[in-house]
């Protein structure tokens, strides 16, 4: 596998600290050198949240480097624009369909972009980007917090990994009680991204 | 065994193996996980303590009883276990002393940015930096050595990027056995700092010094990696690991000991190429002391030394110093206009309710202009502290005046008071920067006659370093049950009359305790207390907007509270962030009744 670095993003409470852990983990199993980094504002919920995973024989920043993104997983629409700019050449971006406004927003000091004008900033960076309904089919399993396995299922689609590694890296990570549910969710991301022209 | 670890982590792991018995720190991004991470361990004694300085204080004393001590701190934890952190370094300890500091370049949580490695040459102690978290989990053992080697406390410097990140690490090591059991020896000459002992010891320190520069050419973290002649980089930290993607052909020199440095190693590094240049965060601090020693050399005329650095920085820096060719510019610039994301208080958050408050009392008409914005400032002056409060400065609650370090708004509202501000100074603290370094402040003001209010916000954990104990929740850093501190019998007990203590979830009382106090001439402590939304175990009765009687006011709106969004010209409220019957704020303040629990009214979305 040629390097991969994997820019993870969303709105803090959404679970992408503990979904890039274990594609962190992932990594390490299938033997490659692994380095991640999250960096996280001051609050618990509600603000910016970028991880960075590097997947390579050897990393040795633990930054990637705008423009050399090679998949951007956005939790949310408004950070996929946001961030899609470190992608580089021949990248994808996945991106859940939820729109969360930020407090500007609310308070109607300023608006959120149109899909048309998120799009149109991800063309400028790939085109290869998927539209994902994985808050919607979090809902449906029942538990909001199962979107970050959703996702993950969604990148496994595009990673060269043995599917057999993620459920057992994911098996090790979540408590017991909540497993099936994780499993499902993963399972679902990857029908999303097959329903999305991946296979 | 291979394991993917943080920076933190790893510092955890290698100092149980290097058979560490007593860890002790007060929680701070980034350094937090270190301590939560070794007190999982049963043979170590662990502890959050009150502050810093106790900490640090602790570690002195389980150091000069002979057993080895962790102690873990953010870099401006040093600033207030300062006066311990240079006594330890007169006194020199007996077993190993290793005080972990992680500084913060960029200042992703932290009021300023100080470079932590200016204390080392402050207290002539040595400095050691690893550069990921193999080097971090390796460097404890070669601390606690040289830390009882040459009778001396260690510093080691991480920084947000190393404490945070994960990378893969060989845990090799077994724990190793304490080498004997705790036990103090008598020795005044070395233990007492009287003058006469001071004057003792003053040379044995600089001795150690000479001692420890000559140890730095044999520290195994030393090293020359021989590359091109052309171009030497020196660097240490997560900084080495940038250098060495922005110049893949270089030669280079890894300092993983930066004070004091290895003077015959830096010469004979300097010999073998035509240029050299440092690579380091923050402060020139590897360059002075390079040139000081009359080696010529490049740095920070080219490398920032604000902000922390990337591999894009250090090409940047390479091109301008004529080193690199011009770096491939990426084609696709950041996008512009879009609406930024800032931090918030969390949607249940117990201190929306008293910021609410204490940005309105007074100006309730003025809560909307006329085009419905709302960037109402209060009319209070309030001090503030650090904390996820201090995120209600922001708009729309906007009532935060000051925030310098843990507790300092209480004595800064005392100053306010005392200058001859017009009306009442309010200072608001958090319950665990209360317990850190608050009550000198109030203690101060019961002493010295003050009448300003103290509003301590107490959601009955360190909320902002994610949820650590403190001396008011009764729980330890095992997580055992202990004894509790009694904030409301803490204020009293000092000497406060006027204490009360309200529901941060109760509007019309906290209003009515406010006011109470802004209205009464004599000093009081208001006690807001309620839960921090993000422990809530079960969330019920989500709240929602009936748009049928909302009139679009948007009071609730001013809250803040991102669980109440509008999106199209209507307000809804997001159930997956909404704390429900736990909260209910907005629900109080709707001059419309139009916000419920879902199933009352219908639960449109």
């Amino acid at each position: 596998m040629k390097k991969q670095d994997l820019l993870m993003v969303g709105v803090g409470g959404q679970g992408i600290v503990l979904a890039s852990d274990i594609l962190s983990e992932v990594a390490m199993a299938a033997g490659y050198d692994v380095k991640k980094t999250d960096t996280l504002g001051m609050a618990q919920r509600g603000g910016s949240v970028v991880s960075h995973v590097r997947i390579a024989d050897k990393v040795w920043s633990p930054l990637i480097k705008e423009g050399e993104a090679d998949i951007l997983v956005a939790f949310e629409k408004l950070e996929a624009a946001r961030w899609s700019y470190y992608l580089g050449q021949g990248s994808a971006a996945i991106v859940n369909n939820q729109t969360t406004p930020p407090l500007s927003v609310s308070l109607g000091a300023s608006e959120y972009p149109a899909d048309k004008k998120i799009e149109d900033i991800l063309k400028r960076s790939t085109d290869h980007f998927y539209f994902v309904e994985g808050t919607r089919q979090a809902i449906e399993l029942g538990d909001i917090r199962t979107l970050n396995m959703i996702m993950l299922g969604c990148v496994s689609s595009l990673l060269p990994i043995d599917v057999k590694i993620w459920k057992d890296c994911i098996s090790q990570r979540l408590s017991p009680n909540i497993l099936k549910m994780n499993m499902v969710a993963f399972d679902k991301g990857r029908e999303e991204m097959s329903r999305a022209g991946v296979r | 065994m291979k394991k993917l670890l943080s920076g933190n982590e790893a510092f955890a792991l290698g100092a149980y193996h290097a058979g560490v018995m007593v860890a002790a720190a007060y929680p701070g991004t980034p350094s937090t996980e270190i301590l939560e991470s070794i007190a999982q361990f049963d043979e170590v004694y662990a502890e959050w303590s009150t502050n810093e300085k106790v900490a640090m204080e602790l570690g002195m004393g389980a150091a000069y009883a002979g057993v080895r001590a962790l102690v873990s701190m953010k870099q401006v934890g040093l600033n207030v276990a300062s006066d311990p952190f240079m006594a330890a370094s007169i006194t020199g300890i007996n077993g190993g002393l290793v005080v972990i500091v992680a500084d913060d370049p960029g200042v992703f949580s932290t009021q300023n940015e100080q470079d932590t490695r200016h204390y080392a040459k402050l207290a002539k102690v040595p400095m050691l930096e690893p550069s990921d978290s193999q080097e971090a989990y390796d460097l404890m053992e070669v601390a606690f050595d040289l830390s009882e080697k040459f009778d001396t406390p260690v510093l080691v410097r991480s920084s947000t990027r190393i404490s945070h990140s994960k990378s893969v690490v060989e845990t090799n090591r077994k724990r190793r056995a304490a080498a004997k059991p705790a036990a103090f020896k008598h020795d005044v000459e070395k233990y007492v700092m009287l003058p006469v002992h001071v004057r003792l010891r003053r040379p044995v320190v600089e001795e150690r010094l000479v001692k420890l520069t000559a140890y730095a050419d044999e520290f195994p973290g030393n090293k020359i990696i021989k590359g091109g002649k052309r171009l030497g980089v020196i660097s240490s930290g997560v900084a080495y690991h940038y250098a060495r993607e922005a110049f893949p052909e270089a030669s280079f020199l890894k300092l993983g000991m930066t004070y004091p440095l290895p003077q015959k190693m830096l010469r004979q590094f300097a010999s073998q190429v035509n240029r050299l240049m440092v690579i380091e965060e923050l402060d020139p601090f590897l360059e002075d002391n390079i040139r000081a020693l009359g080696i010529k050399i490049a740095g920070k005329e080219f490398v920032p030394r604000i902000g922390e650095l990337n591999t894009a920085i250090v090409e940047e820096a390479g091109y301008r110093a004529g080193l690199l060719a011009e770096p491939s510019r990426r084609k696709v610039s950041p996008p512009q206009g879009l609406p930024g994301r800032p931090p918030v208080l969390c949607g249940g958050c117990p201190h929306a309710g008293i910021f609410f408050v204490l940005n309105t009392i007074g100006q309730r008409s003025k809560l909307l202009d006329a085009r419905g914005k709302s960037e109402a400032q209060s009319k209070l002056i309030i001090t503030g502290d650090i904390g996820c409060y201090t995120l209600a400065t922001y708009p729309p609650l906007r009532a935060m005046d000051t925030t310098g370090c843990m507790g300092a708004g209480i004595g800064q509202a005392l100053g306010m008071e005392k200058a001859g501000v017009e009306g009442k100074v309010v200072a608001v603290i958090g319950d665990s920067t209360f317990l850190h370094s608050g009550i000198t402040g109030v203690i101060d003001a019961v002493y010295n006659k003050s009448g300003v209010t103290i509003i301590i916000l107490d959601n009955g954990t360190t909320a902002m370093t994610g949820h650590q104990e403190h001396p008011g929740t009764g729980i330890s850093a095992k997580g055992k049950k202990t004894k509790m501190v009694e904030l409301e019998k803490l204020v009293k007990g000092v000497g406060v009359d006027d204490v009360k203590v309200v529901d941060a979830f109760d509007m019309k009382a906290i209003r009515a305790a406010v006011r109470s106090s802004l209205e009464s001439p004599e000093l009081s402590v208001v006690i807001v207390r309620g839960t921090c939304s993000v422990r809530l175990k079960k969330r019920t009765g989500h709240r929602t907007v009936d748009i049928e009687k909302c009139d679009d006011c948007q009071t609730c709106l001013r809250l803040g509270c991102p669980a109440i969004q509008k999106l199209d010209d209507k307000v809804y409220i997001d159930a997956t962030l909404c704390a429900g019957d736990a909260c209910t704020i907005c629900e109080q303040l709707c001059p419309k009744k139009a916000i419920g629990p879902v199933a009352a009214s219908g639960g449109s979305k």
